[in-house]
């Protein structure tokens, strides 16, 4: 299949060449470079290197230090071939020589056979030949190239090296010291990838390690990654390490939705157990999302799914409590409520598949449901999907980047790295605004600290500067548009939002909203009709006592929305609440009736990115105890209603989805299963007004910033013990100048008083937040900040009272 | 004049007895010669001042008249090597190869120790030639004085005017970096050097792409010279490049200094006249080395530095010439010659090498950090007596994964065997892991009865040289 490629490229430039002048003769492509490989005359792209034009023409070269998404160091000698550039052949190493003009490669000649036995042998020479009992066993790049390219038996007999076993490099990662070849790729990884250059070459020649710094562990976001390239068992992932043999897995390839990047990931499970997650990395010609990369929550919150603590049967609530009862009597008690509510709340779905989003959708029109919303105020209208859509590939390629968000590397990770690569690789140039400094601020051409709710006016002074114009001027602008500040108002953000696209109206818009599904939810139905409908609006109406029943699908207000108290009002104030969930939550202990739904890994469909792409999520494992498919549930429920969907499967649904929503209409099964999925974006639609915020004086010390953190008291981070150790915990973050001034030491208690509300947290001293300003991050174990958040003010202004 | 007490005991191991031309050594005679007052008295910066007085072009076009060689152990010309930076990109540094770590060669140490203003004068000329903008000198870690010399010298010369803005009033200006190593074999190799200078660990850059001229320092184009290389400018500078031609021979012009150590009379540094002076002038000249210890035989001697293949006493008439001894198998590399007298346990000696040649790998490529130490073991094996036939064979096989096809070597008349000329080829990234294997080899080639005893009778040897292994874990 790869063979073809090239000469299609050559093709297709033939193609356009005549369609515009008839010539016989046209122009060779400037980017084929003709060389001979193994005595076959191929075609290679200009700048290539060997062994990615050999891959691409199906002759393995074997490798270890090689990796195509990183640069190539010449350090494992085992891509060794020979080259013949007209001086006769010479040994090369076949990842650091870009290929020229009728160059001829022989990867299998005597000499170059030769040298990869050669090298195999020598790094065997010292690692351990425990395969046996090595996780890496089975599908081991060493092992497997050994029995390939290798000498068969080794002639050494000295003793090998011998290390403590194992090394933590950090709290997901062990090194077994003895079993690395020292490929440098776990290395230039963290460097180069993640810019977490936190692990390196320690000591010389045979002793030299991998090791951390002292006492600096390799705290990435991203570790995990290393275990998944490193091509020997040297590091291993505490989640899975000692649970399965390889050959024991099965897997399925699907797409991670803990954030609403959409990673291409694969499902590893053995006797109905989901044991691990790997990235996938779809291939250096398709539209790949995450380069095959994953952040460490999305590949270890696997062990949430696997909790005890899952619902496993439907629960009513009696006399005593919630109590488990029959999917039959719940669904008959669904429908009473259902039938009795005058007036009905949907909330959520962005937790969900499309299919189960857009089922929902669909019943909530059955019954006129006007409250809904997929967000729980904490993100943008959803208007915001009708602008112009820029995908992941538009961001990385563009000239100039606008970050009018969140913090990337913490909310979104993946996409972090991908906007980073682009920064390092000299593509693109980002303009960030921001309250404080984040994960992209190194990396930022222009980083713009504004005080909260100021954004609007920073933003518009900064992009009338001439230099910056000049920037903007110089090639294609994609805005990343999302909330990077929970305790400023929804119409606030926007204004930020709107000030970036009043400046530059060409701009395409990434819009970086966080729930894994979010996109697929809002534009398959769950958005709500205008703001008086919205989420907030929906809490406020329940905490007013206006609606007979909340539908919680998948959420959790009292923990998710930024105003925690008028989550916890609401619902109070709903006079019956259905939740469909996975776990027990804030919210499900205050349900009348709890559904417990099929998780991720547990049910097929398909998921929405926040480019738009329809990728595949594959079931896995069986669902936990009798947990139904929320698709299932309404369409089950609409039965009963009188309001048959007319699907009796999740593929009925899907194809609904294609033949009724015109966005989705090229988002068929077949379609989203290959390579690149199926984009499916919202018709344009023109953001809603928003007045930007106008400073007013008040008599508080300190404006507020809340913003998540990676590891925070989400279910499944919560619920997977690797990770839910990690949460920073609550506190107030405060400038150490400013914490002189407050008179308290670093780590003290004080109490943070809003016109909404109080709540005593530790304060924090960071360098990273603005004076002036205290930060906290959300939804974080302790106490929590949100109570003195008010959604209805345009910012939240605190100030701090000694409680000694 | 030669018994001038030189500062300190050991740089009077340089030796300017007979009447041989100075290029570089003529203020190694004054106590203070490495002061800025004593340089002003003996014509120092006069080569500066009158390159000054030229065109950029003009001085790099007289370097290159002079063939001037590297002297780091490649012997590639000066004059040609500045000419491989692209044209227009800046900046563009000299780094200066001041890492001299080879083992057997200390010539740097006393040109930096004794005579710090010739080497700065040298980067100020090679700088002004090339179109430099700035110079880097780095300077081995173990060398505190010569660094503080160095240190004194740059200060003083900043202070004279010579180096900084507007050098002598002219527009040319520079800037010169002193910057002191941590102490790695390896980082006397170029790229690895550049690695170090640029913080990060000293590991060499993969050639292609990384050549220093095209993708330098800071990924700029970057010249790398020899500290005796620059310390050369001067004299060019202020004499003309015909009175240095006018010395040696045509395709090896000028001096060169030679470090002699070993079972030699007078072991010490030696300035020699390049291309004519052999290497029997060398250890047994009266001026010179004054011939073998205790009126032993000669067995053999390095005629490079450590990573060179041996030579014995067949060679002994080859000049200081590079094509005459790559030619005879092996290479006059770094400019110290190690002599081994017929007392020498040849297994034992090459042990050392090899044990200098593993521990020294930066544990880069696989084949040297592997090979090398897989080479010390065996060696180290056969050497405690615990050797045997299939060892001998595993080393060669084990050398033929580092340096694959045939392995330079010298001729020997006694076993009947005649030269393989050198280089060898190499699957690792540089020199270090070659280096390895070269001892045993030339060893192993030149001497095979003695290897043969070991393995058959089996007799361990005193194992002075070696204690504990180089490297291995915890």
């Amino acid at each position: 299949m790869s063979d073809e490629r090239p000469e299609d490229t050559v093709d297709e430039s033939v193609d356009e060449q005549t369609d515009v002048v008839v010539e016989p003769e046209p122009e060779p492509d400037p980017n084929a470079v003709p060389i001979t490989l193994n005595g076959r005359e191929i075609v290679a792209r200009k700048g290539e290197s060997i062994i990615a034009a050999a891959d691409r023409h199906g002759e393995y070269i074997p490798r270890f230090c090689y990796h195509p998404r990183m640069s190539a160091v010449g350090m494992c000698r085992q891509c060794m071939v020979e080259v013949d550039t007209g001086r006769g052949p010479m040994l090369q190493p076949s990842c650091m020589i870009t290929v020229s003009p009728d160059m001829k490669v022989e990867t299998e000649s005597p000499t170059a056979k030769r040298a990869q036995e050669g090298m195999i042998e020598l790094l065997l020479a010292n690692h351990p030949l425990d395969c046996p009992v090595c996780d890496k066993g089975g599908e081991c790049p060493l092992q497997d190239q050994a029995f390939s390219h290798g000498p068969g038996e080794s002639r050494y007999v000295e003793q090998k090296r011998n290390y403590e076993k194992p090394i933590a490099l950090s709290d997901h990662v062990l090194l077994d010291r003895e079993r690395c070849i020292l490929c440098d790729r776990c290395t230039r990884f963290a460097d180069e990838v993640a810019g977490d250059k936190l692990i390196h070459f320690i000591a010389r020649g045979n002793a030299t390690q991998v090791n951390t710094f002292p006492d600096e562990p390799f705290s990435s976001y991203f570790s995990g990654n290393t275990v998944q390239i490193c091509p020997v068992g040297a590091l291993t992932a505490k989640p899975y390490r000692f649970k399965a043999r390889p050959w024991d897995l099965e897997q399925v390839e699907s797409t991670c939705t803990t954030c609403s990047v959409g990673c291409r990931i694969s499902v590893h499970s053995s006797r109905d157990e989901l044991l691990r997650f790997q990235g996938v990395d779809t291939g250096l010609d398709t539209e790949s999302v995450n380069l095959g990369w994953l952040c460490d929550r999305g590949r270890f919150n696997f062990e949430a799914l696997e909790s005890d603590l899952r619902l496993g049967a439907p629960m009513v609530r009696g006399d005593a409590g919630l109590a488990a009862t029959t999917w039959s009597s719940a669904m008959q008690l669904a429908r009473q409520l259902i039938d009795e509510a005058d007036s009905i709340g949907l909330l959520g779905g962005a937790r969900s598949t499309n299919e189960g989003a857009f089922a929902w959708a669909r019943l909530a029109d059955a019954l006129d449901i006007a409250h809904r919303d997929a967000q729980l105020g904490d993100g943008l209208p959803a208007e915001v999907l009708g602008l112009s859509r820029a995908t992941i590939g538009d961001m990385s390629n563009a000239a100039t980047v606008i970050l009018v968000g969140p913090d990337l590397k913490e909310e979104l990770p993946v996409l972090h790295l991908r906007l980073r690569d682009a920064v390092q690789k000299g593509r693109t140039k980002v303009i960030e605004f921001s309250s404080q400094s984040t994960g992209m601020t190194p990396y930022a051409w222009r980083s713009v600290r504004h005080a909260p709710g100021m954004g609007p006016h920073e933003i518009a002074k900064t992009l009338s500067d001439e230099h910056v114009a000049a920037q903007i001027a110089s090639g294609d602008v994609v805005l990343v548009a999302g909330r990077s500040n929970l305790a400023v108002s929804e119409e606030t953000a926007l204004a930020a939002v709107r000030s970036v696209l009043d400046a530059v109206p060409r701009a395409k818009v990434l819009p970086a909203l966080r729930r894994g599904n979010v996109v697929g939810a809002l534009q398959l139905g769950l958005a709500p009709a205008d703001a008086e409908h919205g989420a907030l609006a929906t809490l406020r109406a329940a905490a007013d006592g206006h609606l007979d029943l909340l539908v919680l699908l998948g959420a959790d207000p009292i923990n998710d929305c930024p105003d925690a108290d008028l989550a916890r009002r609401a619902l109070a104030g709903a006079r019956r609440i259905i939740s469909i969930d996975t776990f027990p939550s804030e919210s499900t202990k205050l349900a009348d009736l709890v559904l417990p739904a099929a998780a991720f890994g547990e049910q097929n469909g398909s998921t929405t990115n926040l480019e738009g792409r329809v990728s595949r999520l594959n079931q896995k494992v069986t669902v936990n105890g009798t947990a139904r498919p929320d698709w299932m549930i309404a369409a089950e429920l609409a039965a009963m209603l009188g309001h048959d969907l007319g699907v009796g499967s999740v593929d009925d649904v899907t194809a609904a989805i294609a033949a009724s929503v015109p966005a989705y209409a090229q988002a068929t099964a077949e379609q989203f299963e290959s390579v690149d999925g199926a984009l499916a974006v919202a018709p344009t639609a023109d953001l809603p007004a928003a007045a930007p915020f106008e400073a007013q004086p008040s008599g508080y010390d300190y404006r507020l910033v809340v913003s998540r953190k990676l590891y925070d008291r989400a279910v499944t981070t919560a619920m997977s013990p690797s990770l839910a150790k990690l949460a920073i915990g609550a506190g107030a973050h405060i400038h150490p100048l400013d914490l002189d001034r407050v008179g308290e030491p670093d780590g003290a208690e004080v109490k943070l008083i809003s016109s909404s509300g109080s709540v005593v947290l530790p304060l924090i001293a960071d360098e990273s937040v603005q004076r002036g300003t205290i930060w906290a991050p959300f939804n974080q174990p302790g106490a929590d900040i949100t109570e003195v958040v008010d959604s209805s003010s345009a910012v939240t202004d605190v100030r701090i009272e000694r409680l000694s | 004049m030669s018994a001038a007490p030189y500062p300190y005991a050991w740089a009077a191991g340089y030796y300017d007895d007979g009447d041989r031309p100075q290029v570089v050594t003529s203020r190694f005679q004054y106590d203070d010669s490495y002061t800025l007052d004593r340089y002003h008295a003996t014509g120092g910066y006069e080569g500066l001042r009158k390159a000054l007085g030229m065109q950029p072009a003009e001085v790099a076009d007289e370097v290159k008249k002079s063939t001037l060689l590297g002297r780091g152990g490649a012997g590639f010309p000066a004059g040609v090597k500045w000419g491989f930076t692209p044209a227009g990109v800046w900046p563009r540094y000299l780094v200066v190869n001041g890492d001299e770590s080879e083992p057997g060669t200390y010539k740097d140490r006393l040109l930096m120790e004794l005579d710090p203003h010739q080497l700065i004068e040298g980067c100020l000329i090679a700088s002004y030639a090339a179109g430099l903008s700035q110079c880097f000198l780095y300077v081995r870690g173990e060398m505190a004085l010569a660094h503080e010399r160095v240190a004194k010298a740059l200060d003083d010369a900043y202070a004279a005017g010579y180096i900084g803005k507007n050098i002598l009033d002219t527009n040319f200006s520079v800037d010169i970096v002193l910057h002191w190593g941590a102490g790695a074999y390896v980082v006397g190799e170029e790229t690895a050097l550049i690695e170090s200078l640029e913080g990060e660990r000293g590991m060499p850059r993969l050639k292609p792409p990384y050549f220093p001229a095209a993708i330098g320092l800071y990924g700029m184009p970057t010249i790398v010279n020899n500290v005796e290389t620059l310390s050369n400018l001067p004299f060019i500078a202020s004499n003309g490049s015909a009175a240095y031609t006018a010395i040696g021979t045509e395709t090896s012009p000028g001096t060169r200094m030679i470090a002699v150590s070993g079972h030699v009379k007078r072991p010490g540094v030696y300035e020699i006249v390049n291309g004519s002076t052999t290497f029997r002038d060398l250890i047994y000249g009266d001026e010179f080395a004054q011939g073998i210890r205790d009126g032993n035989e000669l067995k053999a001697f390095v005629p490079g530095g450590g990573s060179a293949p041996w030579f014995v006493a067949d060679q002994l008439d080859i000049p200081f010439e590079g094509r005459e001894a790559s030619g005879a198998g092996s290479m006059l590399g770094s400019g110290a010659v190690m002599v081994m007298d017929d007392t020498t346990d040849i297994p034992a000696a090459a042990l050392t090498l090899v044990k200098f040649y593993a521990h020294e790998s930066c544990g880069k490529c696989v084949p040297c950090r592997e090979g090398g130490t897989w080479l010390y073991r065996i060696l180290e094996r056969i050497v405690a007596g615990n050797g045997t036939d299939a060892d001998l064979d595993t080393i060669r096989q084990v050398g033929e994964s580092i340096c694959p096809g045939d392995m330079p070597h010298a001729a020997s008349e006694r076993l009947g065997i005649s030269a393989v000329p050198f280089p060898y080829k190499m699957t690792t990234i540089c020199f270090v892991g070659p280096s390895a294997y070269v001892p045993v080899h030339s060893a192993m080639t030149l001497f095979p009865e003695e290897f043969d005893a070991l393995v058959t009778k089996r007799e361990p040897r005193s194992l002075i040289h070696v204690t504990a292994a180089p490297s291995g874990g915890q």
